[in-house]
């Protein structure tokens, strides 16, 4: 807790700067408007309609607080199509949206974190994948994104593969690679003489494996997993963007289609206070198991 | 008081190891021959790269010798190994970090199948026998480096391997802890019978523990002198200042400095 009033001192200096910010990118259209009603604005009046313009080109904060408020809250309790009328989540609620994005994540961070770990362990039991594996994982992390997500897309569409698993594959593409980099170096980290002791023992592979390199590897699969959980929710909403079968990165777009800047902001804290719950999740399970081992003083 | 026609424990004949390094061959054992008896306490001492380190490895089966043979209980190192015949005390404890002091001594238990209440039968006995008891559900870090060093002691001794091979495992250790350990290491062995190899820099551990003092000497590592003790095997740490010992103590140190005018 002793490091919370840092955090909310800079949290505050980036909200004054966020709003000092809002008035020279959103004067311009406040002039013209004046201009061409053929009055003079004052600066107080400037000030304040900048803080308030529907399609701002930067909008001020509290826009972009009151739009996340009205699109979870005031839209799944009152609105026409929100949950307290209709028993299903509203299409124009960032919470139906953030659970769209959540679910393809949380799938392809599943299925990344299993296919770095299987990986790492090949990599490190495999003579022939230690050789070849490392740099083709590289390669693949090289290729930009955006430009994959809707190859991807295109060829499981073609096999018959649609809905929530194409996302999860971009996801899981671009979450397994901090894992098994993480998971390499962690289940080699057992120095020579624990891996000695194991030899006294005349100690089975499996053994070593579950009760040496496993235990070892656990700092480093947490650190890796924090990256990992981050990126597989980077992908996710790439992959949603030539899907449009909602998600935030679907909000995002739509937003940038119309204009509708508020919105954009809206779906990016929505994305970013998403990002930050899951590591922040992880963080939890990472104290709570490395404490239990004892590795955590 | 060893049984001369006994078979022996650990017999090494003409054993010689050669490490191939990029500065070319490095003779860590050159034509060593010992027996060591059931029962035996034996220290290997001499300064660095004499092979004495490597000699409890071959033992041991961690590195295998280039030419001669080695037989630990009547088999190959290898054999042996598999046979858990020996407990391995290694300079530094390297207990496992995650793991309790009771769950690092179930280590070797665990792995060789023994049932959950004789893991917890022999975890707390030798807990009790290296003086750990009431430390069991601490973490290493919580405990002291001599401390650390019994429990990697108990972990050896938790299953009933009849060799313990030791490899400095006081080294890091300051003097007094050092004697007080030494102290108890006499004690264990007294009271178990096992045989005992026991690797160190110290001339005075050395005398203090063994039944015999094999002298070592670098390039190539071999054996100068093998000193059998006269001490009594009930030895007070005062032993230490009495003549016996001195002498003793004395003819080690020669053996090493004949060991090094060789070169």
């Amino acid at each position: 807790m002793k490091n919370i009033l840092p955090v909310l001192t800079v949290t505050l200096a980036l909200i004054i700067a966020w709003y000092v910010a809002v008035v020279p990118m959103n004067a311009q259209w406040e002039r013209d408007q004046a201009a061409r009603a053929g009055t003079e604005i004052s600066f107080g009046e400037l000030v304040s309609r900048t803080m308030a313009q529907d399609r701002p080109r930067l909008p001020a904060p509290h826009q972009v607080v009151v739009e996340l408020w009205n699109s979870t809250w005031v839209e799944e309790r009152h609105g026409r199509r929100g949950w307290w009328n209709t028993g299903t989540l509203s299409n124009r609620s960032l919470v139906y949206h953030g659970w769209v994005t959540l679910s393809a994540t949380m799938l392809g961070f599943a299925i990344g974190t299993s296919l770095g770990v299987l990986l790492a362990v090949g990599i490190v039991y495999n003579r022939a994948m230690d050789a070849s594996v490392m740099p083709w994982a590289i390669a693949s992390q090289t290729i930009p994104i955006i430009a994959l997500a809707p190859m991807i897309i295109v060829v499981l569409n073609s096999v018959g593969v649609t809905g929530l698993v194409p996302k999860a594959v971009i996801s899981a593409y671009l979450s397994f690679f901090p894992v098994v980099v993480g998971m390499v170096k962690g289940l080699r980290a057992p120095d020579r003489m624990q891996l000695d002791l194991m030899k006294t023992y005349s100690a089975p592979g499996f053994a070593v494996f579950l009760k040496l390199r496993l235990p070892s590897s656990m700092p480093y699969l947490f650190a890796s997993i924090k990256v990992g959980i981050a990126a597989a929710l980077v992908g996710t909403i790439v992959g949603e963007l030539p899907v449009q079968q909602g998600g935030l990165g679907v909000r995002l777009l739509s937003g940038s289609y119309y204009g509708q800047t508020v919105q954009i902001w809206s779906a990016l804290f929505a994305a970013a206070i998403l990002a930050a719950s899951m590591v922040g999740l992880i963080g939890v399970l990472q104290r709570i198991t490395l404490k239990r081992m004892g590795m955590a003083q | 008081m060893n049984d001369a026609s006994a078979k022996p424990v650990i017999e090494a004949r003409n054993l010689s190891l050669t490490f191939d390094t990029n500065d070319g061959p490095v003779h860590a054992l050159k034509d060593v021959n010992l027996s060591i008896q059931k029962g035996d306490f034996v220290s290997f001492i001499g300064p660095s790269g004499c092979g004495k380190t490597t000699f409890l490895r071959v033992v041991a089966d961690l590195e295998k010798a280039t030419s001669g043979t080695i037989t630990v209980n009547g088999m190959s190192p290898e054999a042996a190994r598999q046979a858990r015949a020996y407990g391995y005390v290694f300079q530094a404890a390297g207990l496992y970090p995650w793991r309790t002091i009771e769950g690092n001594v179930r280590l070797p238990l665990e792995i060789m199948g023994y049932s959950r209440a004789e893991q917890a039968e022999r975890t707390a006995r030798v807990l009790e026998l290296v003086e750990l008891r009431g430390f069991e559900k601490k973490f290493p870090w919580q405990l002291s480096g001599g401390m650390q060093q019994r429990a990697s002691i108990a972990r050896a001794l938790a299953f009933d391997a009849d060799i313990l091979l030791m490899d400095e495992p006081f080294g890091a250790l300051d003097e007094i802890v050092r004697d007080r350990l030494n102290e108890e290491l006499l004690k264990l062995w007294r009271n178990t019978g096992k045989t005992i190899g026991f690797v160190t820099h110290s001339i005075p551990e050395a005398v203090y523990l063994s039944t015999r003092i094999v002298v070592m000497s670098p390039r190539p590592g071999r054996i100068t002198d093998v000193i059998e003790s006269t001490l009594p095997l009930e030895r007070p740490l005062e032993i230490r200042d009495s003549r016996e010992f001195i002498e003793i103590a004395h003819r080690v140190r020669e053996g090493l400095r004949a060991g090094h005018l060789d070169e």
